[in-house]
């Protein structure tokens, strides 16, 4: 258990580093942050100290190990845009991104997984084509696209939720919770339905199409012909077998909603990390751009690590050589 | 004589298909006594695992039961509700698939299948029935049931996860088993013990079996009668002695080749020339007609049932007037 872990965090550092390359050359060959920093007049005494200050006139590598030591204590420097410590808007904004995911992936999980159990045992029903059809929807329309209908239903026809913005927040700590008002969860719904709509009912049809594939196996037959109950065949036996691949799928998709709030948070000027991002490309403020992508894939890298560790948990026959022959 | 424990009468199964009605089984008959193992035999299609499927409730749809009854301990059971169904299933009738590799939840330790089974149907508490678990695991031979109970199927042998299974068919202890091919998924050096354990406890606990096989040695070591089907109906039915020296039905007499004895092992069944006509193809007359080097007039016809013929019932115009 514990060299397992060990094993997939070594898996992880290479490419932690190649995106950490990506990152840092970003800063090589994506605009100039001296003349950026340096603005209209300057001398050239000015450039050369700006220049050295930077650490842009010591060689390649010393500059990329720099950066990766510094990245590894959190340091990112100076945002062009902002003038402020890039960790310090990534720390502000990231509770609005995580807490918004994490809605939305819940709204996804505690929906599509029983939907999907739903369709894959009533396979004929009007309800099950009903979900179906619905799926399609979430699939086939654009998230910016469902973000502008719900608003324009919910926000602006019936006037019941915001369109935008988190409501009022409560501060704990360095956190900022939109959970403690009312205000805030009514700011949430529009947002993470829109976010979750997808991966909802992605979810849906895999969970559907898991649980139809078990269902025709033997040990399904086996367990009717025990005279077990539906309710253990289908919730347990069945369900249960459903889970690995759901697993995976969840925690990409997880990952997925966090990197794509890029787009749910701009159409609902939500003050998250994708909001910052978007602002960041505009004006070509590589430092917060550069965060940015190396905390997105850290957290690809963890969710594919908790993934990989739930495997183990479910399925026994990953845990070998445990009690031998 | 004492009520047979299982009776099945004309049974006809049908899948509804697109390209009209297909019959699967028609006019199946037998019973079982209680403590018999009754063997059966017939070539690949014949209608063997989708008899037991119907007994034990698990025709997959489309199938259905068209026509007949079948009757446990004088009760039907080929109607019955969902829930009162699952209450037979595992309690009254067990049942044993091919392949043990397949018919374990992989991600359920044995102990826990066990378990599950017998607190479904006794009433038990789920330590009481761990103690049983272990008890079984011992009975059908696992070394060490103690420490393996908590084992996940993969960590045991083919034949060990069959074992499993017997353990589980048995545990709420059923009065009937149905065992459909237990031993053909596995391997050759152990199946004859399979079929030993599994005759071993059907005795000792006196639980009647229906043993659908393509092995007329277990057949010939292990059955109290046999059953022969073909082409979706019982060809021949008797005692396993007579069915296997001095079979009546032309079709019996081919699959038992030249009449071996029954102390030696006799091995798989032997070629018969031509195949079996598929569903969508059963000649008029004798299903068997094609094939039949004693075909004449009448078996073109009429449809034989099953008549006496000395110790044996056959299907065959024969025995007619006999
Ligand atoms: N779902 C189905 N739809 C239509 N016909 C089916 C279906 N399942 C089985 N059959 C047919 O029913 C007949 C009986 O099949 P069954 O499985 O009982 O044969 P069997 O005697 O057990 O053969 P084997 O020795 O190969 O196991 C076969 O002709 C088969 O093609
Ligand atoms: S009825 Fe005729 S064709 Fe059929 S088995 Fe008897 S002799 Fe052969
Ligand atoms: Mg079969």
């Amino acid at each position: 258990m514990f060299s397992f872990v060990v094993s997939r965090v070594l898996q992880a550092i290479p490419v932690m580093l190649v995106v950490a390359f990506i990152s840092f050359a970003m800063f090589a060959y994506v605009g100039d942050p001296v003349s950026i920093m340096l603005g209209q007049d300057f001398t050239e005494a000015q450039r050369t100290a700006l220049v050295h200050n930077l650490g842009l006139d010591r060689s390649f590598l010393v500059q990329f190990l720099t950066f990766v030591g510094n990245a590894l204590q959190g340091e990112f420097g100076l945002s062009y845009r902002l003038g402020r410590p890039v960790a310090e808007l990534i720390a502000e904004r990231a509770p609005a991104t995580l807490e918004l995911a994490f809605c939305a992936a819940f709204i996804a999980i505690a929906i599509g997984v029983p939907m999907g159990v739903y369709t894959g045992l009533y396979r004929n029903s009007w309800l099950s084509r009903f979900f179906l059809t619905f799926s399609l929807i979430g699939v086939s329309l654009p998230t910016f696209l469902i973000g502008i209908l719900l608003i324009l239903v919910f926000a602006v026809n019936l006037g019941w939720l915001p369109s935008f913005g988190r409501g009022d927040v409560v501060s704990l700590g360095w956190w900022s919770t939109g959970f403690a008002t009312a205000t805030g969860w009514k700011a949430l719904v529009l947002p993470a339905v829109t976010l979750g709509l997808f991966q909802l009912t992605l979810i849906m049809r895999l969970v559907r199409a898991e649980m139809l594939e078990v269902l025709r196996t033997d040990y399904i037959k086996f367990a009717r012909a025990r005279g077990l109950s539906n309710r253990a065949i289908n919730f347990g036996h069945a369900l249960k077998n459903t889970l690995v691949p759901v697993i995976t799928v969840a925690g990409l998709q997880l990952g997925a909603i966090i990197a794509f709030a890029i787009v749910t948070e701009t159409v609902f000027q939500w003050p998250g990390m994708g909001l910052l991002f978007i602002q960041s490309v505009g004006s070509a403020d590589i430092p917060v751009m550069a965060a940015y992508l190396m905390l997105i894939s850290a957290i690809f890298v963890t969710i594919n690590l908790v993934v990989d560790l739930l495997y183990y948990a479910v399925d026994p026959r990953l845990r070998v050589g445990r009690r031998g022959h | 004589m004492a009520a047979p424990l299982l009776e099945v009468r004309n049974l006809r199964v049908e899948f509804p298909t697109r390209r009209g009605i297909l019959t699967a089984l028609d006019d199946v008959s037998f019973s079982i006594e209680p403590g018999e193992i009754l063997g059966v035999v017939g070539e690949s299609g014949a209608g063997k695992s989708m008899t037991g499927a119907a007994i034990i409730g698990l025709l997959e749809p489309p199938g259905r039961i068209a026509r007949g009854e079948i009757l446990l301990n004088g009760r039907r059971i080929d109607a019955l509700p969902y829930a009162e169904l699952r209450r037979i299933r595992g309690r009254e009738i067990g049942a044993i698939f091919q392949d043990p590799l397949t018919t374990l939840n992989p991600l359920y330790s044995v102990g826990q299948q066990l378990v599950e089974t017998m607190t479904t149907h006794l009433p038990i508490t789920p330590d009481e029935a761990r103690r049983r678990a272990i008890g079984w695991l011992e009975q059908v031979g696992i070394p060490a049931a103690a420490q393996r109970i908590d084992a996940y199927p993969h960590e045991f042998s083919g034949g060990m996860r069959q074992r499993v299974v017997i353990a589980l068919a048995l545990c709420a202890e059923p009065k009937l088993i149905v065992a459909d091919e237990p031993t053909t998924a596995l391997d050759v050096s152990i199946q004859a013990q399979v079929i030993a354990l599994l005759k071993t406890l059907a005795r000792d606990k006196g639980t009647a079996m229906m043993l659908i096989t393509h092995d007329m040695g277990v057949i010939a070591e292990t059955a109290d009668r046999v059953a022969v089907m073909y082409a979706g109906r019982i060809a021949e039915i008797g005692p396993v002695r007579q069915v296997v020296l001095h079979a009546r039905h032309p079709y019996s007499q081919g699959l038992m080749g030249s009449i071996p004895p029954l102390d030696r092992r006799v091995e798989r069944l032997a070629q018969i020339d031509g195949s079996m006509p598929r569903l969508t193809a059963i000649p008029p007359g004798c299903a068997y007609n094609p094939r039949c080097p004693k075909v004449f007039g009448r078996c073109l016809g009429d449809r034989p049932d099953l008549m006496d013929a000395g110790p044996t019932q056959a299907a065959c115009w024969l025995y007619d007037n006999v």
